[in-house]
């Protein structure tokens, strides 16, 4: 089994490596341990511009 | 104020040392004067084009001032010189903000940027008036000019993506994720709808590398994207931004926003086939491009949620706060447009409102309602930061705005509804004997009073930007219009004291 033949199989299963690529997204967002990092991150915007007029 | 001045004072805060960041805003305050001039001038042309589609009589004649000529400079002007001004403002004033950084290539490189820009925008449009066209929907500037384009998109991308990388703030917020998306996105549409090959090197006119078919699958894969890249993922940029700035609140879930950028950028690139049912594109590519349409339902009302749920336990600032009310109803019609969409990705409801005005109604709740409120949101929060002013000239203005502007929406779409599906009805519509029932033109004699009503919507539009325009040249100046405030009281603190 040659190279292009190994990425042409695992071309045909794309819907399944999107799939697991999504799920690992959604158990990044919603792991409890990234709580933390993800409350301050949402405060970004609101921390003071750092420039005074 | 010359630009990229770190100041080295640093402050002593409660238990940290913030270092000052002095950011650089004057090319920001020439993209948000560009974004105003362009929204009235593309505002104008619209209504124009509206009105010769009422009176003929207005097409005066002339090649140059026929509807043809005249509608991408209306597309161009709105899309690429308005909301384009919008996002290179908005993007480079917040990725310095949430970066904690000043312009990577400083203010040098970004005027740079904001002049080539708006001489492309002006060489685009005067082509279109004077016939040089690809033909190809939001993509007509030809060959030599989408060169030009293409140098001036790659140094934006090297400004903001250079500025992300020296940030100073470990995480990268949300916003920038999204208005990433729409550089790297908006990048490669570009150059795929693009690759053309011009008849003589000393010519305008060129011709897609790609025919047939699959040249029409590439221009609705670019111009589905554009919406989805352009004017979506960009103006969701400033919605994370914006949003929670003006409310003074977070974003009410960032795990939310997390979700809703990933599945928007899986989802949207596929559902550009679904411009294309019914055509000689193969049929499965149609339906895979309705079923991506139909699933991005959920990631956009996902956003939606978000930005709406934002004023969650504040909401009485939509009473007190009229360019708050800008941003929040442009979610609600960002959330009403991304339902319509999809519905009318399904091929039988396509086989009726194809073609007809329904999508144009449909075009414009998202583009008047989100794209332009968000925008004009965001630019009456500007101002009165880069022109360093402590408030507006008048936020009853911005209110008589927002209602103008409103009114002028709902006429708008809800003409083309009425206009669109009657147009879509009569042409399917057979007599007894199995003979069309109308005559096109008789579709078209039908439709006058809509397109009346349609050009009054525009108009009222228009003018409510223009109010908009007297308000931020007074903010600009310094003034501040005598006028009775908004009451931050609570309803009955307010009742006891009259």
């Amino acid at each position: 089994m040659d190279l292009d033949s190994i990425t042409v199989m695992l071309r045909s299963f794309w819907t399944v490596w999107l799939m697991v690529l999504l799920t690992g997204i959604l158990v990044y967002a919603m792991w409890p341990g990234n709580r933390r990092t993800f409350d301050d991150a949402s405060r970004i915007p609101l921390k003071d511009d750092g420039q005074e007029f | 104020m010359t630009s990229a001045t770190l100041t080295s004072g640093a402050t002593l805060g409660s238990q940290r040392v913030s270092e000052d960041v002095r950011y650089n805003e004057d090319a920001i305050r020439l993209f948000v004067i560009a974004a105003t001039f362009w929204g009235v001038v593309g505002f104008l042309a619209g209504t124009f084009i509206a009105l010769q589609l009422a009176f003929p009589a207005l097409n005066l004649g002339f090649e140059w001032t026929s509807f043809g000529r005249l509608r991408p400079v209306h597309t161009s002007a709105v899309i690429f010189a308005f909301g384009g001004n919008v996002l290179f403002a908005t993007s480079l004033y917040s990725v310095q903000r949430t970066s904690r950084q000043f312009l990577f290539g400083g203010e040098g490189l970004a005027k740079f940027i904001f002049w080539n820009y708006n001489v492309f925008i002006v060489l685009a449009a005067l082509s279109y008036v004077l016939g040089y066209t690809q033909g190809k929907e939001y993509a007509e500037p030809e060959w030599i000019l989408d060169l030009y384009l293409t140098v001036i998109w790659v140094l934006y991308a090297v400004q903001f993506v250079g500025t992300v990388m020296t940030r100073r703030e470990s995480h990268i917020y949300v916003a920038n994720w999204f208005f990433l998306a729409f550089i790297l996105t908006v990048a490669v549409l570009h150059i795929g709808n693009n690759v053309n090959v011009p008849v003589s090197i000393t010519g305008m006119k060129s011709y897609p590398f790609v025919s047939g078919v699959q040249s029409a699958m590439v221009q609705w894969w670019y111009g589905h994207n554009a919406v989805g890249f352009f004017l979506t993922a960009g103006f969701l940029g400033i919605m994370y931004y914006f949003v929670p700035k003006r409310a003074e609140r977070p974003v009410y879930s960032y795990r939310l926003s997390i979700v809703h950028f990933w599945t928007l950028i899986f989802l949207y690139i596929w559902a550009g086939p679904h411009h294309l049912h019914y055509t000689s594109l193969p049929d499965w590519a149609q339906t895979l491009g309705m079923t991506f349409s139909v699933m991005l339902w959920m990631p956009s009302w996902g956003g939606m949620i978000n930005g709406i749920m934002t004023l969650s336990g504040a909401w009485d600032k939509l009473r007190t706060d009229p360019v708050l009310r800008f941003l929040v109803t442009s979610v609600a019609f960002y959330g009403m447009s991304t339902f319509e969409g999809p519905l009318m990705s399904v091929k039988p409801v396509n086989a009726l409102s194809h073609y007809t005005d329904w999508t144009i109604g449909h075009v414009h709740s998202g583009a008047l309602g989100w794209v332009a409120f968000i925008s004009f949101g965001a630019i009456y929060f500007l101002v009165p930061v880069l022109w360093k002013r402590s408030q507006l000239y008048s936020l009853r203005l911005v209110s008589y705005h927002f209602w103008t502007a409103t009114i002028g929406i709902v006429l708008y779409i809800t003409a083309m509804w009425v206009s669109g599906i009657m147009q879509g009805l009569m042409w399917r519509a057979y007599d007894g004997l199995g003979f069309l029932q109308y005559s096109f033109v008789e579709t078209v004699a039908a439709m006058h009073p809509f397109y009346v009503i349609r050009a009054m919507g525009g108009v009222l539009f228009l003018a409510g930007s223009l109010i908009m325009v007297y308000n931020l040249w007074r903010t600009a100046k310094g003034d501040v219009r005598i006028e009775k405030p908004y009451a931050s009281t609570p309803h009955k603190a307010a009742v006891g004291a009259a």
